[in-house]
């Protein structure tokens, strides 16, 4: 992952910000919000009175409702700052990732009806368009988003995933997607593009977070819906505050008026609340995730069922050789010798694995050049030509790989039923003892292979998960947020069940086809339960599609890109459980910030209404429990504090608040106590401190 | 303890330990298991059902059910205008008591439409009998009826699964009157009847006193309608001055059974919800909200009332006996202060004192809990109301843990909250929209003669009418010269509004959530029956009403409170 800036406030960021707070007083975007649409109206008419206390004196100074006003202008200010910082950051971040795509040269083959000419143009990248073929090779930047259909490449994403060990994409499989402002390192593909330009996830994203496309949120629109509620109890408090106080006869000015509305409204959560819509996708983005709406991110938060696959997000990578049992009868280095050969052409992190163990822990020497490929162990040397030697490659009818030798060997291995169907059809037995061994290692979490000579099995070769470290404690997280994590794998049931043991995960499909995929997300559905799931091939495209939250590896094919409704750049798939929190950590902010600004009122009354009449009914000098110096200061007290408090909270709006997997009652319990017993006390010192200073004024 | 206090809190005991297993009961009636008064009741209601063409098993949508209730009620308004209006001539008047103006007619008809019995007129002089038994007798069995019947509607919409169907509101309705209403009012009226309460047809009697005057006593069907009026959180009085009558409230044993007779029913419906869902805890949650309101409210209350009323301590006047100004000597400043507590929360409103003379924080906590009106609240309406308080705490704690809120399994979303947020500004709307309206009326003609006592207590009596209609609980602070056309007519809107808009908008609410698919519940799912989520309610209710109306308690009660001091 990349490494991100530390400060929330980038100067540069601030300044964009500080433009755009200004542009956004513009009422038909005030509009958007309710709130704070409001607090413009009063603004405005605070305004005109600062302008009419200038030649009359019956509204109180000019001086005090000139402050009166800069501090509703100011309060409007911060509120649109909020939302403008989030946005800046979120734009910063994904222009840094566009920025990797601009304009590079591309060789384009150009098409003449259904032919595809050799003939290759150069042209800039922003002329591409989708369908468009185009070459890459060694050291050419690619130009745009694509889907390989010819080729193989070694590719460096690092300028993406900040990952610096290249990775191999290639035409047909499930990894063909090729990134621009990526690198090609070796090899030469042909890709066709997939996106119009303007129209990746990422300009998509960046459409989003920009606010022109973006839409509220469900839980944002029902939020909103009560903040109005709250916004019009208020309006009915103050307009009927009124006829009260001619009742009292007590005249109040426009500006307490206005004070007071201001103040009761809640302005803290109104102000900050597309800021933390915003900064959710952004901490989506800083996560290397492209989200493809905000709805997305929150629905992340509501997962009941993770689906996770088994290999790279439970067990590192692939599985590796831990041990090679021999069978009875069968000399030990002869099956060394027979595993070597049969694994030599093989290029799978299996095979690989094998080799290395038979190099480490069999003594044996290895050394292959153009010709001759010659065996070492610690009695004897065999060397052959390479000419000679006949690889039998992986399929899946036979579902085992080998080697014919030139003196008529015949050495393969492959999966245990496999094997035993060649063995017997031969007419051999399969060993007792290897078939035991098998077992054993089917339910120890291993995986078996079977290696036979000429029909006749030789020994077994153990290949073992590694459990990634960490991830026992990433799932009892999970549990104790309450998501059921289910193990995806392809293994038979035994292995599966071992490695969701040792794992510590709920559930798990075991030997699993796509459509298992699919059928078990409906299942969950049908029950109530929303699950996430990630995935890249074609094949999890459906499924993707129907999870509630699907995430498509950016190295996956275009269909499971457009099925899922984010992509992970970073091809990571425990990328999930971040995602799980920051959706969590999105609503948990919206409702903590929503409870601390309507507790802040309880205070704010304490300071407004005694101010409002103690002139006229001095005995309400009780309630006026904050001693705050005089009617005047105490309400601009109030509104000074509503102000500042919008741009102290930025901060925790951008960055969330922390999410902690105590349980449900428990983080209420803990959430009521800092935001609501902590939002019922804060203003009360905060008022006083702020009616200190402004005391020596008014 | 003090025998007084001690008095407080067995009647309080007494009640709770009824209403837990009449909840039972009650949770059974809905259901539609067998209950042992069938044999009596289940013909009548064949009956009732075979001559008015109802299928009272034909399950209803909400909307179906809103159809039937707000049509039945329109009915029975017009019943009672005829009735009002006619009264004058009608049969059963032995006492010769005149029609009802208009406005009068339509401020009693709907008060008593809407189970508020605000009571612009006096019963002895403004009611013949056969008023008194058809119409407000009737009304108080019906509305009592057709709000448990709404809260029954609610309750099945809670169960557990997908539905439209929830129930048929013609069987809720009329089993509520049935199996709930009649035997538990009956039973009230035959007890304070041997205490001495009338229940006979005949005109008023006299008697010569001991100075030798002739004194004219009202007689009639009282003990009947005193019975319901309780048991159905009603509280229009048979005479004008309510409980605090010698006849409709003889003795402290009476005072015991009519006081407890207020909250049965709402408590009971709070463990009803519980039997019926088998969510015991829930109920438990819910009547311990409801409970600690209450006695913070109590209280005070209590303490203040037994203090005394420091005004006439300063003229030197020794008050030993509690603040006594408007209250009855067999009853003491205590037992009255608890019935004061426990009418306002409930949306009960009869009284055993006069409010308009209790010292102002009590008067104050009076309001606050018809202003929250869902400590206890009215029956079945009660826990309406409550109900749209849980939905809001459970939108904003569901977002403060990092799910999307769901209760009982079925998510709260925007088409909720925005019926919920409606619901919980009308209250808001209705009293401070009146107030303002009547303070707005009053400063421009201070001579209009409504209020007997100027300054803070004159504001205090009008914002106490608006909050009484408005909460549907027909109390009043006496001072208020009520019976005017401004008066009548506008607490007549209030009341009609407060009573319809807070049972159709839950019974939506429930009626979306029921349709809804059902979740079950997760580690992470934040329950809803635990004493945190119970907390999260208490701060949600109270914060509401503070912020609503801290200012215009502050320019009534508290202003009078500090100035008293």
């Amino acid at each position: 992952m990349k490494t991100q800036s530390a400060s929330l406030f980038q100067a540069d960021l601030v300044k964009e910000a500080l433009g755009a707070s200004i542009t956004k007083l513009n009422p038909k975007i005030m509009f958007r919000n309710p709130v704070m649409f409001t607090v413009e109206l009063g603004t405005i008419v605070m305004l005109l009175v600062t302008i009419y206390s200038l030649s009359h004196n019956d509204q109180g100074t000019f001086a005090y409702n000139l402050t009166v006003f800069l501090v509703l202008f100011v309060t409007l200010l911060f509120a649109n700052f909020a939302e403008a910082i989030a946005e800046a950051r979120g734009k910063a971040q994904a222009d840094s990732l566009r920025k990797t795509r601009e304009e590079t040269p591309a060789k384009v083959i150009r098409t003449v009806g259904e032919m595809y000419l050799n003939e290759v143009q150069i042209i800039s990248s922003a002329r591409l368009r989708k369908g468009d073929v185009f070459i890459c090779e060694a050291g050419d930047t690619i130009p745009t988003d694509g889907e390989i259909i010819e080729g193989l490449a070694t590719i460096d994403e690092s300028a993406i995933t900040g990952e610096s060990a290249p990775v191999i994409r290639e035409a047909g499989g499930d990894k063909s997607s090729v990134t621009g402002g990526t690198k090609v390192l070796s090899d030469k593909i042909k890709v066709e593009v997939t996106t119009q330009p303007g129209e990746s996830f990422l300009d998509k994203m960046i459409a989003l977070v920009e606010g022109a496309s973006r839409q509220k949120t469900p839980n944002e629109i029902a939020l909103t819906i009560l903040l109005a509620g709250f916004t019009l109890i208020f309006v009915i408090v103050c307009v009927t505050l009124k006829p009260f106080a001619d009742y009292a006869n007590t005249p109040i000015t426009i500006a307490a008026f206005i004070s007071l509305f201001v103040c009761l409204i809640p302005t803290t959560i109104g102000g900050l609340l597309s800021a933390i819509g915003i900064a959710g996708m952004d901490r989506a983005l800083r996560a290397n995730v492209i989200t493809k709406s905000g709805k997305a991110v929150e629905t992340a938060g509501d997962i009941d069922v993770l689906l996770l696959d088994k290999t790279g997000t439970i067990t590192i990578g692939n599985r590796k050789a831990t041990h090679f049992h021999a069978a009875k009868k069968v000399d030990h280095q002869a099956f060394i010798n027979a595993i070597t050969l049969s694994s030599l052409s093989d290029e799978t992190p299996e095979g690989k694995s094998i080799i290395e163990l038979v190099k480490t822990s069999e003594n044996i020497d290895l050394t292959i050049d153009s010709q001759q490929i010659s065996l070492k162990n610690t009695k004897n040397t065999s060397s052959y030509s390479i000419q000679d030697l006949h690889f039998i490659k992986f399929t899946a009818e036979t579902r085992s790989s080998g080697i014919d030798m030139p003196d008529g060997r015949r050495i393969r291995k492959g999966a245990f039923d496999a094997m035993r169907n060649l063995t017997e059809r031969a007419g051999n037995t399969f060993p007792q003892d290897i078939s035991e061994a098998v077992k054993r290692i089917s339910s120890n979490g291993g995986t078996p292979l079977v290696v036979t000579e000429n029909e006749v099995v030789l020994g077994v070769i153990e290949l073992q998960d590694i459990i990634k470290p960490g991830i026992q404690e990433r799932f009892e997280r999970l549990r104790k947020m309450g998501v059921k994590t289910v193990m995806v794998t392809g293994d038979n049931p035994l292995t599966a069940k071992y490695i969701a043991e040792k794992s510590g995960v709920d559930d798990f499909i075991a030997e699993a086809k796509p459509e298992d995929k699919m059928n078990y997300i409906k299942a969950e559905q049908a029950t109530g339960k929303l699950v996430a799931m990630m995935g890249d091939g074609t094949n999890d495209a459906p499924a993707l599609a129907q999870a509630d939250v699907g995430v498509a590896m950016n190295s996956g094919t275009q269909a499971a890109k457009e099925a899922g409704n984010m992509v992970d750049l970073d091809n990571d798939p425990t990328k999930l459980i971040e995602i799980v929190e920051i959706g969590k950590q999105l609503l948990m902010t919206r409702g903590t910030l929503t409870t601390f600004s309507i507790a802040n009122d309880v205070a704010k009354y304490f300071a407004i209404v005694p101010a409002l009449f103690i002139a006229s009914i001095p005995s309400l000098q009780g309630l006026n429990i904050m001693k705050l110096h005089s009617p005047e200061s105490a309400i601009l007290s109030a509104v000074i504090f509503n102000a500042i408090i919008i741009p102290a909270l930025i901060p925790l709006a951008l960055k969330g608040v922390d999410y902690k997997p105590i349980g449900a009652s428990a983080l209420l319990r803990r959430n009521l106590l800092i935001y609501g017993l902590g939002g019922v006390l804060i203003p009360f010192v905060g008022i006083k401190v702020i009616d200190l200073a402004v005391s020596l004024f008014f | 303890m003090n025998t007084e206090i001690l008095g407080i809190v067995l009647s309080f005991a007494l009640t709770v330990a009824l209403a837990i297993p009449l909840g039972k009961y009650i949770a059974k009636v809905y259901a539609g298991k067998p209950t042992s008064l069938d044999p009596i009741f289940n013909p009548v209601e064949k009956l009732f059902f075979r001559l008015s063409g109802i299928n009272p098993t034909q399950e209803m949508t909400w909307k179906q059910h809103l159809v039937a209730l707000l049509t039945i009620n329109l009915l029975w308004f017009f019943w009672a205008m005829f009735i009002l209006m006619n009264q004058g001539w009608l049969p059963w008047n032995p006492d010769g008591n005149p029609s009802m103006s208009p406005d009068l007619a339509f401020n009693t008809a709907i008060s008593f439409l809407v189970n508020c019995n605000l009571q612009h007129y006096s019963g002895e002089s403004g009611m013949s009998y056969l008023g008194q038994i058809s119409c407000l007798m009737f009304l108080q069995f019906v509305t009592a009826g057709t709000g448990m019947a709404a809260c029954a509607v609610v309750f099945n919409a809670m169960k557990e699964r997908t539905t439209d169907k929830l129930g048929n509101f013609y069987d809720y309705f009329i089993k509520s009157c049935t199996r709930v209403l009649l035997p538990l009012s009956f039973l009230v009226a035959l007890i304070i009847m041997f205490q001495g309460t009338p229940m006979n047809v005949e005109g008023k009697a006299s008697f010569i006193s001991m100075q030798g005057d002739t004194v004219q006593v009202s007689r009639g069907p009282a003990a009947a309608l005193i019975g319901i009026k309780q048991i159905g959180t009603n509280g229009g009085g048979y005479f004008g001055v309510n409980s605090a009558h010698p006849l409709e409230n003889p003795t402290y044993l009476t005072n015991i059974v009519e006081v407890g007779s207020i909250i049965i029913i709402p408590i009971a419906m709070v463990f009803a919800l519980g039997f019926y869902l088998q969510r015991k805890r829930l109920s438990w949650m819910i009547f311990g909200v409801m409970t600690l309101g209450f006695i913070l409210f109590l209280l005070p209350t209590v303490y203040l009332e037994m203090q005394g009323n420091p005004a006439i301590s300063q003229m030197g006047i020794g008050q030993h006996l509690g603040s006594m100004e408007g209250k009855e000597i067999r009853f003491g400043s205590a037992a009255s202060a608890f019935w004061a507590i426990t009418t306002t929360v409930t949306s009960n409103g009869s009284v055993n004192a006069m409010h308009d003379s209790l010292t102002p924080l009590s008067g104050m906590f009076a309001m606050l809990g018809m202003m929250i009106n869902s400590l206890y609240g009215g029956v079945g309406v009660g826990f309406l109301n409550f109900y749209i308080f849980v939905i809001i705490a459970v939108f904003i704690s569901g977002l403060m843990v990092g799910r999307t809120p769901e209760f009982l399994g079925k998510k709260i979303e925007a088409r909720e909250m925005k019926i919920a947020t409606i619901v919980a500004l009308l209250h808001t709307l209705l009293i401070l929209a009146g107030t303002a309206i009547a303070s707005y009326v009053f400063v421009r003609n201070p001579s209009i003669g409504w209020l007997n006592n100027p300054q803070f207590h004159g504001f205090s009596e009008m914002l106490y009418e608006y909050t009484s209609s408005s909460a549907n609980n027909g109390s009043g602070f006496e001072g208020l010269g009520d019976n005017t056309p401004f008066w009548n007519i506008s607490t007549g809107i209030v009341m009609i509004l407060s009573r319809f808009l807070p049972i159709i908008g839950p019974i939506a609410i429930a009626g979306i959530l029921a349709n809804k698919k059902f979740i079950p519940e997760s580690a992470g799912t934040l329950k809803t029956d635990t004493s945190t989520f119970g907390l999260m309610v208490f701060a949600v209710i109270l914060i509401v009403a503070a912020l609503s109306f801290f200012p215009s308690l502050a320019l009534g009660p508290i202003a009078e409170y500090f100035s008293m001091k």
